[in-house]
Formats: C-alpha cells, sequence, structure tokens
C-alpha cells in the first residue's frame, strides 16, 4: 500500500530523517513511536507530500507522491500536527471547503460531511466558528477533515494531544474501526498509546528507524535482550580473566560484590538467545561458583527508552 | 482552485479586509471624483480620478495582499492546501484571482463614474474606459507584486511593509531614473513604470503595449509566487 524508500530530510546542517524505508500493508494500524524530535512529523509530512524530500522515494498505492502527486494525494487524508483550520469558518463550512479541495464528487459531498462529522461527534457543534471552539474540539474538527471521503490511507500526527481522557478513549475506538477496513498510520511519542491502537510498532530515533513489528514481537525481543545479573564466588580480575575466552557473552558491568572475593557481573547476550544456562556451564567449568543469578527482564517501555536514548552505548545489544 | 477562490473571497468579506480595501479606494475615487469633475469642474473627464488613485494604490494594496500567502503558513492551513488532490499553481491562481476579484468589484462601481459624468454634458466615454481598463490591469500587477510579497514571508506584517516598498519604489521608479547620469539608463527604467504608463491613457490613448505591460507584469509575479511556494517544500 505504502512503500517507503531510503527518505532522507536534510533541514541545512541538520539530518532530520535518515534513510528510512519501511512498508505499510493494507488495513492495519500502524505507529509511529519516538522521541519528541525524532523525525515523526517530518517523516508524515514527506509522506503526504507537504514537505519535498532530500532523497528517497514515497510511493502510495503505486503512485509516486512527487511524481503524481494528485493521484497519491487523493487516497491520503493527513491530520497536522496542528489541525489546519480556517478558525474564521464554521465547522460545516470549513468541512465544505475541506470536501471540495479534496475533490469529493458533489454528489457525494454531502454524505461524506455528515458521515465524518457522526463519527467525530461533531453534528453539535457544526454551525458554529472554530475560532470559539475548544482545543479538543478543534483537534476533532482536524480529525473530520482527515476523515472526509474516507480514503485508503489516513496518516495521524500526534491525534490524541490536547484531547481529554473520554475523548482519548473515543478517538481510540474511531481508530481502531478505521483500521478494519484503512490503512491507519499513526505517530505519538507515548507508548502506551501506540500501544492500546496499534498493530505495528515502528521506532523512530533520530531520524532512524531503530526497531518494527507488533508488540508482542518488540516485547519479545526484549526480553531476548535480557541482561543477567550474577554474584560469583571469585575476584573480579579473574572473572575479568575467564570472560576473555567466551564471545558470546558480553561483559556489561563487573565490579566488587559487598562480601570479600565476590564479583558482582552483569552479563547480556551477544546474540538474540536466552544465556542462563551457558553462564551455568561456563562458570562450573572455570569451577567458580555461582552464589545467585537473576534474569532482569527488559520491558517495552525500557526497550523504546534503551532504542531511543543514547542509542551508541546499546546499539549493539540489539 | 474553484474551491480556493471561493474560500478566498469569501473570507474577504466575512473579515474586515474586503471592506477595508474597498472602503479606501473608493474613498478616494470618491475624493478626486468630487475635486475634479463634480465641484471644481477642470476636467469633465473621468481618468483623471483614476489617475490620481494610482498613488492610494500603494496603500491600499498590501490590506488585500498581506495575508493571502503568509497567513496560510503561519496558521499551517498550507498543510491542508497542500496536502490536497490540487496543485500548487492552482491554489495559487485561485487565492490571486480572488484578490482580483475583490479590486473588480471596485471598478465595476468605478464604471459608474463615466455614466454619472454624462449626465451633466459631454463625456469621452471611450478613454474613460479604456483607462478604467488600464486602471483594472495596473491594479492586477500590483496585486501580484503583493501576493509574491506575501509568498516569502510567515508575517504578514513583513509582507506588507514589503510590498509597499517594492509599489513605492516602482512609483518613483521614472524619478529615480532622472537622478541617474547615464540617460539610456534613465529611459530605460521609465519603461518600467505603472505611473507614466498611466499618464498615457489619461491623454485619450488606448496604449496596447502598455496593457501588455501590466499583464506581463501580473503573470510574471503569480509564476514566482508559484515557484516560492514550491520552493520552500525543499528547504
Amino acid at each position: 500500500m505504502i512503500e517507503v524508500r531510503n527518505l532522507t530530510k536534510r533541514f541545512g546542517e541538520h539530518l532530520a530523517v535518515d534513510h528510512l524505508s519501511f512498508t505499510v500493508e493494507t488495513g492495519q494500524i500502524y505507529g509511529f513511536l519516538g522521541p519528541n524530535g525524532a523525525g515523526k512529523s517530518t517523516t508524515m509530512n514527506m509522506m503526504t507530500g507537504y514537505l519535498g524530500a532530500t532523497s528517497g522515494q514515497v510511493v502510495i498505492d503505486g503512485h509516486d507522491i512527487l511524481e503524481e502527486p494528485e493521484e497519491a494525494k487523493s487516497r491520503i487524508g493527513f491530520l497536522p500536527e496542528l489541525p489546519p483550520l480556517y478558525t474564521d469558518m464554521t465547522v460545516l463550512e470549513y468541512l465544505k471547503f475541506a470536501a471540495e479541495i479534496k475533490k469529493i464528487p458533489r454528489d457525494k459531498r454531502w454524505d461524506a460531511i455528515e458521515d465524518a462529522m457522526e463519527r467525530t461527534a461533531l453534528l453539535d457543534v457544526a454551525e458554529r466558528v472554530i475560532k470559539n471552539l475548544s482545543k479538543g474540539y478543534r483537534q476533532r474538527v482536524g480529525l473530520a477533515q482527515a476523515l472526509l471521503g474516507m480514503p485508503p490511507v489516513i496518516i495521524l500526527d500526534e491525534p490524541m494531544v490536547g484531547l481529554d481522557p473520554k475523548q482519548i478513549i473515543e478517538i481510540r475506538d474511531l481508530i481502531k474501526s478505521l483500521g478494519k477496513e484503512h490503512t491507519v498510520i499513526l505517530s505519538s511519542h507515548i507508548l502506551t498509546e501506540i500501544r492500546a491502537v496499534c498493530d505495528h510498532i515502528l521506532i523512530i530515533s533520530h531520524g532512524k528507524l531503530v526497531a518494527s513489528g507488533t508488540a508482542e514481537s518488540l516485547s519479545s525481543q526484549a526480553r531476548h535482550s535480557s541482561t543477567l545479573r550474577l554474584t560469583l564466588k571469585e575476584t573480579p580480575d579473574a572473572v575479568e580473566e575467564m570472560l576473555k575466552e567466551d564471545g558470546e557473552m558480553e561483559q556489561v558491568e563487573l565490579k566488587a560484590g559487598e562480601e570479600e572475593g565476590t564479583t558482582e557481573l552483569t552479563l547480556a547476550s551477544r546474540r538474540e538467545e536466552d544465556i542462563r544456562e551457558r553462564a551455568f556451564y561456563f562458570f562450573a567449568r572455570h569451577q567458580c561458583p555461582i552464589l545467585a543469578m537473576n534474569q532482569e527482564k527488559v520491558s517495552l517501555e525500557e526497550l523504546f527508552l534503551e532504542l531511543t536514548g543514547e542509542e551508541e552505548s546499546h546499539a549493539g545489544r540489539i | 482552485m474553484l474551491a480556493v477562490f471561493k474560500r478566498e473571497f469569501r473570507s474577504y468579506f466575512t473579515s474586515v479586509t474586503g471592506y477595508l480595501f474597498m472602503a479606501v479606494m473608493l474613498f478616494f475615487v470618491g475624493l478626486y471624483f468630487t475635486g475634479y469633475n463634480l465641484n471644481g469642474s477642470y476636467v469633465s473627464s473621468f481618468s483623471y480620478p483614476l489617475y490620481s488613485v494610482n498613488l492610494i494604490i500603494m496603500f491600499a494594496v498590501p490590506i488585500l495582499t498581506m495575508r493571502s500567502l503568509a497567513e496560510d503558513r503561519k496558521s499551517r492551513t498550507d498543510q491542508l492546501l497542500l496536502t490536497s488532490p490540487v496543485s500548487v499553481s492552482r491554489i495559487v491562481l485561485g487565492k490571486y484571482l480572488a484578490m482580483v476579484a475583490v479590486y473588480a468589484l471596485v471598478c465595476l462601481i468605478c464604471a459608474l463614474g463615466p455614466l454619472v459624468l454624462s449626465q451633466y454634458g459631454e463625456v469621452n466615454r471611450k478613454t474613460d474606459y479604456s483607462m478604467l481598463l488600464a486602471f483594472f490591469l495596473s491594479g492586477c500587477a500590483y496585486l501580484a507584486i503583493g501576493l509574491y510579497m506575501s509568498s516569502l514571508t510567515e508575517s504578514p506584517v513583513l509582507a506588507c511593509v514589503g510590498t509597499f516598498g517594492v509599489l513605492l519604489i516602482l512609483y518613483m521608479i521614472s524619478d529615480i531614473g532622472g537622478i541617474l547620469p547615464i540617460d539610456a539608463l534613465a529611459s530605460l527604467l521609465s519603461q518600467f513604470s505603472i505611473r507614466d504608463r498611466l499618464q498615457g491613457f489619461v491623454y485619450d490613448l488606448l496604449d496596447i503595449p502598455s496593457l501588455f505591460y501590466f499583464l506581463s507584469l501580473a503573470g510574471f509575479f503569480v509564476f514566482l509566487s508559484i515557484q516560492s511556494v514550491n520552493k520552500r517544500r525543499w528547504r
């Protein structure tokens, strides 16, 4: 449905999006997850044709966004970070205008507007001037605009911002229902939000795609990247000497234990596997008693923080 | 394009800008009309007041043009326009034509002037209406310059000041040429003067090349505006 190939955007010296590639399938909900400034909005702006890419390609349903912009854009409904509202218009006037420039045929226009207003619960405020609406309502007007004509691809940049908890649940349900027949891409910097609605998560950091998969597969990936904390009856120097032999286990932290002659060691696997047994036999072979062993699981939250945090120091572990 | 045109045109009259522009223009047309034609009776031609109002346009045009593209960028509504299946040139053209339409309303009301005068005696309608045509087309050129200035910035105030500056230079361009020591350059610069060209119309001339000049000036700046909006996406 959507193919993004080597998408790159440079603002002067700053590399906002760095060779991003991914494919989006029809009828699923995708979540862009990343901290502020990760390049989520820039990517979305390029996917919708608002910004030109420095290099790379975006293909919507077989139409390149730059070469056949009208074909590609007519398949997308887009809610930017700030809803693009003409605040001097009423909700109805605004949606009529949006339907017109989206080239929804005249005979279907009214139905499309009514349908979008119904889905976003805007019928009560149809005649009100947007200027006078609260932030939550404005957000919903922006969302209604994106849903007009029910385009096959719906891209929402931070759709939950500024909504109260009740509205968040409503919008969540709305997005879930949309995901049945449309492709929905939404972005957020909040993990729980993404996990609640998305089938597929794309974690973006510093303009790069650092992880991608379903919430379950990312969680299991997180488990594999778990660390092992050991207390050994041996001095730190001797343990360090031993570990040089083994290439599979990576030493993360090594320090003297609380008791005399013990070592506290944290290990990680270089490959995605459980290293508990390996560690047991390894230290048994070296006649080094293991006093305590504890596997620390990394949650999805920690994985997210880790992936998007200081990536250099952790890059080798995932 | 029609959708953008309709929205823009309506917004000029839901906000104060359209009325303000028309009020300023018509007030001064009326003032000169009264002064030259009705009270003073120096001249019987409506082209005199129109020629004089050419100075006022410098102040009035920015009212209409300053927000045209700058405001969209400031309020991020350009994201709606530029991600819709409408080409940039159609969007910019729609906005431009909305301004032209507001200005055309002014000209339409001005078209009554010669009719009023003909109640009092002999009037050379051909001169008056060819002047009105020149007045309309030169105004279109001013509006295109304003549109372009508005495409360069996201601040309507800057666009306003910039437009005023450019129009002022354009107004004085043959005077600037006069200061210069090189005669060839001076006569070249005076070719660009809209004021000089309009003056020709006052003296009973349907100057076709001048009309072409106004039209091409308008076309050139609309083209530049489209390029400017396009270019912004690549920065």
